[in-house]
């Protein structure tokens, strides 16, 4: 109970304070990365100009950007969906893994219509994940098993699943690490037959700005995380669900007082979380991967969902702002590498010294409560 | 940080002078002195909130007073933290113990002290050393059990082998005796005896008279951040001590009753229910409550009451007895379907178990109907409906500031406490169980919760009033039951009963 609570004071309480000290903290971040630029012989600016150019210079670019995002917004509104429940999904990764293995298996084995097909490889594919983070929250409801410790199992649980599914002969495509891609039927990229076919070429060379924006796996998934991100606003404020989530996240104890199944929130909780970082997953595949591959070690996506739901503050409107700029930065600092020959892995620590920051006033704020309670505030 | 030495009474190890605490409005510490003599136990008694704890953790450094002074052998000492109060001799053990549950119980002792030899911790020597101080005090332990698997007995002794390895000269115990058996507190009995004879002080934190009787040499009383009286204990009789830990209070009229003792709304039989450690807490305990009638349990803090209102409300499982509520078995039912079959209930702790902090006034008046019309339809929240509820509540029970969308955290200790009234009063139920409704308040906020008990009790519901406070029992109370060691030990009509007949069945010195 009393770790939940400190993780909660790594979020600021109010969105306002929160928006202050994440801008900070990202030029903080922003900062810290030119120093360590500087010190790899790395002109900052320059890379800045970088990495700002790939990732607004052309509207490609920027589809780019907005491709690389949309996982991370998924995964990072999971984290914050659990975080405002109470809970620490570190679980997103695994179930993004579990939602994508469902998806590349739906997506290949089902042979139905497009229209049909689409929402029934989504619909599988979420589910999965919402068991999947289901079973931590069981776990944690009946035995009392911290969330954290379960989920990160379950990620290796995921990934080791994962690589025995591809591997397995009919699944697998010969010669390579991966399965065979899905069926067309079940792709959400936009145009995607048609922008390879000959007509479509022809017509695109004559509308090169449209071209240009199609060179990029433009899909639907952006469109369903807006949509996600709205329905969870609205259920946080305005449904009994959200309500007793919120209340279990704040006070367990007071909602179980109030006559609150605390124990099916937490189980709840968690197959929502589960649910919405499969969602990614599953549009991850149907919509840029259309495969899966062997996986050597985690892909990142929880755990860049953990950074985004940290820059959000764990607000809605946050997580799709953060998601955003992570992806333009990841995007855009791959373009370091071949201009600059800065390596890319600057943006890894560009992120984390921004989260680092995002920390600092919240914890040096528990700190200054800590001092001024022992000293007591006296009136006198 | 010596700065001033001064004239102190002869053989006091530590001398506090006039220390004062401040949480917030309330004074937890007021003016006071206290003086520590070597070789002597010296108990600090009185009820929960008298400010025993917080007086020991200034002189273990864990907060510092606004003022006040404190001498050590005579040397004015400024104590910042508690490795400034090690370093003064000065040990505590804590209520909860604080050692490492992977380690054994020599490195848990030698933690952060061990002796080295050539860079490693020398084992041998720790062990010998750690031998050395059990033998002399008389502290069996097994050196080499891991913490996670001893008793909790053990567990205190290696807390208080600690303290002394670290040099202690004076040992403060909080609370010792709650968690331990009466075979355990007579082994606790004699450890401290050794440690007096052999010239350490122990300061006894507690607020069970038997043990103050049986130990210590010198009490000193606090009630409500006062010192009461200090005296030596073969001085006074349990009686004595009773009175002056409670205060000596003339029995106040009760409000009064004007609604006739109906039929019983809620019957407790043979109730047994454990504590957190799995410990039966409740034992044996059966009671009635009648509609129309207010019954207070009142007892020493720790004798089974959360335990019992957690049972009855559906919170703690109940290993054996029954809960029949207006002729209903509620025993181990969910706790929505005893709210909803017509408990209210105002729980001990406001800011922890009947109040969400962070949701607004109008979301916490709401906490326990908003699955309910007009509160929400399918599912869906009707926020119009709440805010108007929410701004009728407010109006009627005058709640401040009269703003239904702040953070229930902004509004005053009073104010809150007026939210979770309103929210049970307002569902009109059946029984009320009210548990130390007016902790912390001042005494008008008070007044008008004991106001608003007494109606409800009027319109002819039943209540069931815990409450540490003898006078509110008193007060409120038509019948007065008192609750000890998981039972009920007598029961007496309020207007008859008689505070020193009270403070004896409390502490367990009544006949049963």
């Amino acid at each position: 109970m009393i770790r939940v609570v400190q993780v909660r004071r790594l979020f600021a309480t109010r969105v306002d304070g929160g928006l202050i000290s994440a801008s900070v903290a990202i030029f903080l971040g922003l900062a810290f990365g030119a120093l360590i630029l500087k010190a790899a012989g790395i002109a900052p600016l320059a890379a800045y100009a970088v990495i700002l150019k790939g990732a607004f210079g052309k509207p490609a670019s920027v589809m780019y950007a907005i491709v690389k995002a949309t996982p991370l917004i998924f995964t990072g509104l999971s984290i914050a969906l659990a975080f405002r429940g109470g809970l620490f999904n570190i679980g997103a990764e695994g179930q993004f893994i579990v939602a994508a293995l469902a998806a590349a298996l739906t997506g290949y084995y089902l042979q139905l219509p497009a229209a049909v097909h689409v929402p029934v490889v989504f619909l599988i594919a979420t589910a999965a994940a919402g068991l999947w983070g289901g079973i931590a929250g069981f776990l944690k409801a009946r035995y009392g098993t911290h969330e954290v410790v379960s989920t990160i199992m379950l990620n290796w649980i995921a990934l080791h699943l994962q690589n025995f599914v591809v591997m397995t002969t009919g699944f697998r495509k010969p010669d390579s690490e991966a399965s065979f891609t899905i069926r067309e039927s079940a792709s959400i990229t936009l145009l995607g037959e048609w922008k390879y076919s000959g007509p479509g070429q022809s017509w695109l060379q004559d509308h090169s700005v449209v071209q240009d924006l199609l060179r990029a796996p433009v899909n639907f998934g952006i469109v369903v995380a807006v949509a996600v991100a709205l329905a969870l606003h609205f259920i946080l404020k305005k449904t009994t669900a959200g309500y007793t989530l919120r209340a279990i996240g704040f006070n367990r104890r007071a909602a179980a007082y109030g006559g609150i199944d605390v124990e099916r929130g937490l189980v709840m909780t968690m197959v929502a979380a589960g649910a919405i970082a499969g969602a990614g997953g599953a549009l991850h595949v149907m919509g840029v991967a259309k495969n899966i591959a062997l996986l050597t070690s985690m892909e990142g996506y929880g755990f860049d969902g953990l950074a985004v739901a940290l820059m959000g503050n764990a607000s809605i409107a946050g997580c799709g702002v953060s998601a955003l700029l992570l992806g333009a930065l990841k995007y855009g600092g791959a373009k370091m590498q071949a201009v600059l020959g800065a390596p890319s892995e600057i943006i890894v620590i560009i992120t984390g010294a921004i989260v680092f920051f995002v920390g600092i006033p919240r914890i040096s704020r528990e700190l200054l409560r800590a001092r001024r309670a022992r000293i007591g505030r006296n009136d006198a | 940080m010596p700065t001033a030495t001064a004239d102190l009474p002869e053989g006091a190890l530590v001398e506090m002078r006039g220390i004062t605490k401040l949480f917030g409005r309330t004074r937890a510490n007021d003016q006071i002195d206290l003086t520590l003599r070597r070789g002597e136990v010296h108990a600090l008694l009185g009820e929960n909130g008298a400010g025993k704890s917080t007086l020991m953790n200034i002189l273990y450094g864990r907060c510092l007073p606004a003022a006040g002074e404190i001498f050590i052998r005579g040397v004015k000492t400024i104590i910042d933290a508690p490795r400034t109060a090690i370093r003064c001799g000065i040990g505590m053990v804590h209520q909860h113990f604080l050692l490492v549950q992977a380690f054994t119980a020599l490195e848990n002792i030698i933690l952060g002290r061990e002796p080295l030899k050539r860079g490693r911790i020398d084992l041998r020597r720790a062990q010998a050393e750690v031998a050395e101080l059990a033998r002399r005090y008389g502290l069996a332990i097994d050196p080499q059990a891991r913490i996670g698997d001893s008793s909790v007995a053990m567990r205190q002794k290696v807390e208080i082998l600690k303290a002394l390895y670290r040099k202690a000269e004076v040992l403060i115990l909080d609370e010792p005796t709650a968690v331990l058996s009466p075979a355990e507190v007579d082994g606790l009995v004699e450890i401290v005896r050794e440690l007096a004879l052999q010239g350490k002080s122990v300061v006894l934190i507690t607020h069970k008279l038997k043990e103050v009787m049986r130990v210590a040499d010198v009490c000193t009383i606090l009630r409500n951040g006062r010192r009461i009286a200090t005296f030596p204990v073969a001085e006074a009789s349990a009686a004595e001590l009773a009175e002056k830990m409670i205060g000596h209070r003339l029995p106040v009229a009760p409000a009064a009753a004007t609604a006739q003792r109906g039929p019983v709304t809620l019957r407790v039989e043979d109730l047994y229910v454990n504590n957190g450690s799995g410990v039966p807490a409740v034992r044996g305990l059966s009671l009635e409550v009648h509609a129309g009638e207010i019954l207070g349990i009142v007892g020493v803090d720790g004798n089974g009451q959360s335990e019992l209102v957690e049972a009855i409300a559906g919170l703690r499982r109940i290993t054996s007895g029954r809960v029949v509520f207006r002729g209903r078995e509620l025993t181990n039912k969910r706790p929505r379907e005893i709210i909803e079959s017509g408990l209210g209930l105002i729980p001990e702790d406001r800011q922890q178990s009947g109040l969400v902090l962070d949701l607004s006034v109008a979301e916490n008046l709401v906490l326990k109907d908003f699955r309910k019309p007009p509160f929400s339809w399918r599912g869906l929240l009707d926020s119009r409906a709440i805010s108007t509820f929410a701004r009728e509540i407010i109006r009627s029970y005058d709640i401040r500031p009269s703003d239904e969308d702040i953070r229930a955290a902004a509004l005053s200790g009073g104010n809150q406490q007026k939210i979770v009234l309103a929210r049970e009063i307002a569902r009109d139920p059946e029984l009320l169980v009210a548990v130390q409704p007016t902790r912390g308040l001042d005494p008008g906020s008070a007044a008008e919760i004991h106001g608003l008990l007494a109606a409800h009790r009027n319109r002819g519901r039943a209540i069931l009033l815990v409450s540490f406070d003898l006078d509110e029992a008193h007060y409120l109370a038509d019948r007065i039951a008192v609750i000890f060691q998981g039972r009920i030990v007598g029961i007496l009509e309020s207007a008859a009963a008689d505070n020193l007949e009270i403070g004896l069945l409390m502490s367990g010195g009544g006949a049963g």
